[in-house]
């Protein structure tokens, strides 16, 4: 395990398109980049038993999570030669059809960026205890379940 | 010896509470988890994993004093 300080991938409600368009701004300077990849999670207004999403409110058990995105990072990094790679998740309030996950990778060439932007995904899903509250238009709620 | 537990998601809402403190006489995470059904028995109806001081752990691992123990529900990340 490296030495390497735990960064907080939460983000306060919903990812927004400012914040990813700016991510990618600052990457113009890293000119040995040759090819990203990003993932965006979008919480998405099912219709359950006659009622429709609104939103999610997601929490996490915070501490685990962030050392749990730590060492998916970590792995990451050894499994494939990319150059960076930037993870955020909200907490809280995301409403339908808003950014709720971002995953952001960069590698010379697009196979390594392209690889390891789903590897990323797949891993964060299975793994990180982040839990999502389907909160309905009538106040009513079920908790979501990754497939 | 003492215990601080952790509810998250459908499990805090299962038990009324997102974190207590127990004091109790327990070996194991299966002993814990006996308890917790007996004291709150909603949870019999509920998959969850067990973590002791922030990692996952099987039901034969041996708790210490001031373990903070949690009960995650299935994950729901992304």
């Amino acid at each position: 395990m490296s030495e390497k300080k735990i960064k907080n991938v939460f983000v306060e409600g919903p990812i927004t398109p400012e914040k990813i368009a700016s991510s990618i701004a600052h990457h113009q300077v890293k000119t040995n980049i040759g090819a990203h990849d990003i993932f965006l999670g979008q919480v998405r207004a099912d219709d359950i038993d006659g009622k429709t999403v609104q939103a999610i409110d997601y929490s996490a058990y915070e501490e685990m999570a962030n050392n749990i995105f730590h060492e998916i990072r970590e792995e990451t990094f050894a499994k494939f030669d990319i150059t960076c790679m930037h993870i955020y998740h909200s907490k809280g309030i995301v409403k339908a059809g808003e950014i709720c996950l971002f995953v952001f990778t960069s590698s010379a060439h697009r196979k390594n960026a392209m690889d390891a932007c789903r590897y990323l995904v797949e891993e964060i899903k299975a793994k990180a205890p982040v839990f999502g509250k389907e909160l309905f238009e009538d106040e009513s709620h079920q908790w979501k379940v990754n497939a | 010896m003492t215990l601080e537990l952790k509810y998250l998601g459908m499990i805090a809402e299962a038990v009324g509470k997102q974190e207590e403190q127990l004091t109790i006489s327990v070996k194991t995470v299966e002993g814990l988890c006996d308890y917790l059904i007996t004291e709150h028995e909603q949870l019999k109806n509920h998959k969850f994993k067990i973590a002791v001081n922030h990692k996952l752990v099987e039901s034969n691992f041996l708790l210490n004093n001031n373990d903070e123990v949690a009960l995650l529900p299935p994950f729901a990340g992304g």
